[in-house]
Parts: structure tokens; sequence; C-alpha cells
């Protein structure tokens, strides 16, 4: 026969391992469920991050989409479940430019603020992702002359620029090279939508995958504006074997050069 | 067909509710009705009105996120409403995996899965358990931490935006439900029950049982799928007052006593006392 006392303790001590164990396994699931950063959002959508802690998952955005681009992440979708996101390929973003998506956001997720300009909603600062070039697929870097990508874009001439070269191969016709403009770029991928090869050339990548970021200790030194950012920048200082000496002794000493 | 209506009449209204809400919601999605729009997490009712799932909310605060003032203010009105009605009414007139489990249910007593094992293994607190963890894990993942796995939201979001592999979680609960244990996700698992039978504990509407007219077949206990709120049966006249009493209304459509019956709480009693009084001086 237990105490009660005793029945408690180990009760208490079940539960506790239960939850544990149940804890472990559901942390994980989620944890794998939300690391998937290849996941394009509606326009105005808050960095993943805070989008993913924002969004409710009520699906207002994907009914107020009047071209069906907008999906609601269902299991076997493999993105973070019951979140909005879009195919440019099946259906890019056509930009209305009253954007109905966002307004309807009841949590913010969809930022209105991010999509407006001087007090109207403005579709062309949108940030959904950036398009990206493969050159190795890409027809024009062959010298054929295809032009699908600029003219699909909203931004004509903005966001996709074409730039000539010779090419030299025929020595007599030019290459018509599409070129992305990351800023003015806003993912909508009309491109993607419009590249005629069989896997599109250009695709659309979340902005936070496609663009790098240089950091402060690379400046444009002709460029007062960008010359503050060295503000920022503090000093980091590596030793290593040759550090012992001074930088002109080990280059004048080196023995090993010749 | 009277005594159909009589035996069935909550359960009749119940399906109506859980199939009329569906259909408002997934008729918003397909054809752009402008009634019902969203899902069960957050909707919007003719286009004024913000409703919201006041425990995705909890999360959603816990998880760290801004609270923006129409999810605020949608999760209020929920809350409220079912503060009113009991809290538990979302679990048995609102939620679609009900009429999974319900069906579970029945058949475990129709084959009879329940001779197997007499005494149930689990406890009813579970829910509470997992209603604590998932604001622990909300927390520490940064996201609503039940709403990546919640079986009610798969469901209803699939019916609404497309099901994926969504039906596999139905089916998952509803053998869970016919197999291994009775009421099994709804009245020992689902912390979204936990939370509404927390909101519904000081609720308004009530069931109240009448001990006098009682003639103890027990009929109420063994359809009601949170029993032990039904502990009064037979010994008392008073109000179920636990919160996880879901309102379904079964109990009271199966006796044929009228020892049971829907009240706002507090007035049963006093009904009862008058009543007696009344038959007394007649």
């Amino acid at each position: 026969m237990i105490s009660d006392r005793r029945k408690f303790i180990l009760n208490t001590a079940r539960a506790v391992g239960i939850t544990a164990i149940g804890g472990f396994v559901w942390s994980a699931y989620v944890e794998e469920a939300i690391a998937s950063p290849l996941t394009l959002r509606p326009p105005g959508a808050l960095v993943e991050d805070d989008f993913l802690k924002a969004c409710i998952k009520c699906g207002l955005c994907v009914e107020a989409c009047p071209y069906d681009t907008l999906l609601l992440s269902k299991p076997g979708d493999n993105k973070p479940l019951g979140t909005p996101y879009f195919v440019p390929r099946d259906i890019p973003c056509y930009m209305c430019p009253d954007i109905p998506c966002v307004p309807v956001c009841p949590t913010g997720a969809l930022d209105e603020s991010s999509v407006t300009t001087d007090g109207e909603l403005d579709i062309n600062i949108a940030e959904m992702g950036v398009a990206v070039v493969d050159a190795h697929s890409c027809i024009a870097f062959w010298g054929i002359q295809c032009d699908a990508c600029y003219r699909a874009c909203p931004l004509l001439g903005e966001a996709i620029k074409i730039e000539y070269s010779q090419n030299k191969r025929t020595g007599k016709h030019a290459y018509r090279i599409p070129v992305i403009d990351a800023d003015a770029c806003t993912g909508c991928g009309l491109c993607e939508k419009a590249c005629v090869t069989e896997k599109a050339a250009v695709a659309i990548l979340p902005t936070q995958v496609a663009l790098g970021k240089v950091g402060d200790y690379y400046i444009k030194g002709w460029d007062k504006e960008d010359e503050k950012r060295l503000e920022n920048a503090h000093e980091i200082k590596s030793t290593t074997d040759i550090s012992k000496r001074s930088a002109m002794d080990s280059l004048n000493d080196s023995e090993d050069l010749y | 067909m009277n005594t159909l209506w009589n035996n069935y009449r909550y359960l009749i209204l119940r399906r109506l509710s859980q199939v009329g809400i569906l259909v408002l919601y997934f008729g918003a999605n397909a054809w752009g009705w402008n009634i019902l729009l969203g899902n069960l997490s957050s909707s919007n009712l003719l286009g004024i009105v913000p409703l919201s799932d006041p425990y995705a909310a909890l999360q959603m605060f816990a998880a760290g996120a801004v609270i923006a003032g129409d999810l605020l203010i949608g999760a209020i009105i929920v809350a409220f409403f079912y503060f009113l009605v009991g809290g538990r009414a979302f679990c048995s007139w609102v939620c679609p995996i009900n009429m999974v489990t319900d069906f579970a249910g029945w058949l475990r007593s129709k084959l009879e899965v329940g001779k197997m094992q007499a005494k149930q293994p689990a406890s009813r607190n579970i829910r509470y358990w997992v209603l604590a963890l998932s604001l622990i894990l909300s927390t520490m993942l940064g996201v609503a931490a039940f709403e990546f796995i919640s079986p009610i939201s798969m469901v209803h979001r699939g019916i609404v935006f497309g099901l994926g592999f969504g039906w596999a979680a139905v089916l998952i609960i509803f053998l869970f439900d016919l197999f291994v244990l009775k009421h099994g996700w709804c009245g020992h698992i689902c912390p979204l029950g936990g939370f509404y039978s927390l909101v519904g504990k000081y609720s308004l509407l009530r069931v109240w049982h009448d001990k006098d007219n009682c003639t103890e077949c027990m009929k109420c206990k063994a359809v009601c799928p949170e029993r032990q709120v039904l502990h009064m049966v037979a010994v008392n006249s008073e109000t179920v007052l636990s919160g996880e009493c879901t309102n379904c209304g079964r109990c009271i459509e199966v006796c044929d006593d009228d020892a049971l019956g829907f009240s706002l709480r507090g007035y049963a009693e006093k009904n009862l006392a008058k009543n007696k009084k009344m038959g007394e001086n007649q």
C-alpha cells in the first residue's frame, strides 16, 4: 500500500514525464515545419519570422485574391501549415493597384504600411521576392532573341533591364541579356510565368534567400552617404604566427618568396 | 415523428449548426458569399464584425506577436459569446471534429469496443497539461504552437480551402477515439476544449437536474461525452456547473422523465422551488 503523498508525487512525476516527451515531439515538429525558407508570401508580409508569429491562418487574404494566386498551405504542401503562399509559375501576382489581400488581414501579418506611399496603397513597392536569372538556361545568353520576361514585367524597363553586348560567335549579332534590378523588382513572378524554357530560367526567390548583405566593412568610398555605414564598423583583430612582428619586417625577411 | 424530434432535437440542431457554419465559410471562398469569411481561426461576419479564436490569440501573445486591434476585438467578442452560452458550446455546436468523434463514440458503443477495457486509462486533465504546454512551446518557438498541429483548424481550413493530407488527421482521431480511448480526443486531449472549459466555467447557460423527477435510468450518463459533469444525477437537484460540460443537450433529449433541462445559471433552482410551491397550492 503506498501513501497518498507518494502517490501524488509519482503521479505528478508521470505527468511531467509524458508532458516532456509530448513537448519534445511537438516542438521538433513545429521547428521543422517553420524552417521552410523557400516560401513566397503575399505582398506586405512581415519578414518570415514575424510573419509566422502574426499570421493566424484565417485565409482572408486568399479569399480576397481575385486571381486565385494565393493558396493556403495544406498538409502535404511542405510549407508552414495554413499560411498563405503563391507559386508564380502557376499563377503569379498580378499586382492589383488596390491590393485587396492586404487590408483584410486581421493581425497585421500583412502590413499595410509597407505597401503604402504618401497615404495611398502602392503595389509597386511590394517586396514579395526577387527574380533571379539562371544564365546557363536562359536562351538570351546563347544569343537567341527572347525578351519574354522583359515584356511581361509590370515595371517595364525598371525591374528587368536589357543589356546589349556583342555576340563574338557570329560577329554580327548582339546578346540581349536580361538584368534584374533587385531594388525595383517586387517579386510578382510575371517573368517566371512568361519564361519560355521548360523550367523557368528566371525564378522568384524570397528576398531573404536571394539577396546578400555587404556588412559594414566594404563601402563605396566615392559616395558620401554610403561612408556613414563605417560608423557601425568596429575593429576586428585576428592574430596569426606572423603577427608577432611588424608587417614590414615580416615581408622583408621572408625567404621563401622567390 | 414527434418522439424522434423529441429524442434528437438538440442533436439535429447541432448538426445543422455545425454543417451550416461550414457551408457559410465554404460559400464565402467558393462562391464569394459575403456572410462569414475566413475560417474558425479568424473570420469576418457580414463584412463588419471581426471574429477570432481567443485561444489562437493567446498563443500568439505567448509567442510574442504584436496583437493587432481587429484580432483583439474579435477574440474578445468570441470569448464573451462563449462565456455566455457555455465555453464548450463551441465543441458541440461549431467544431467540425465533433461530428467525427461523435460518430467514433457511437460506433464504439455499437461494436462494444469498450468491453475490452472498462477502465479508462487516461485522465481527463491531460487537456489542461496540453494547454499549458502549448503556451510554453509558443513562447519557446516564437509561433502559435498548437495552430501548427491542430486537427481542428486543419480539417476546417481543409474543407474551406482544400484538404491535402488533412483527411489523415480525421482518420487518426477517428481510430483513436474508436479503438484506443473513449472520447479520447475531445474529452481528454484537445487543448482548445480545455481552454473553452475554463472560459465556460462561469457561463450563464447551464443544464440543471431535478432529482425528484429522476428515475435513475442513467441514460443521460450513458450518452454524455463528459459524464463526470453529471455527478449529481440521482443524487441531488442542482445545476451542472463544470466548464467541461459541452452544452450539447444529449442528456436532456434522452431523458424521458423531465429531470434535465437548459436554464440560466441560478434560475433553475429558483424555478424548481417555485414550481413545487405552486404544485402544493393547487
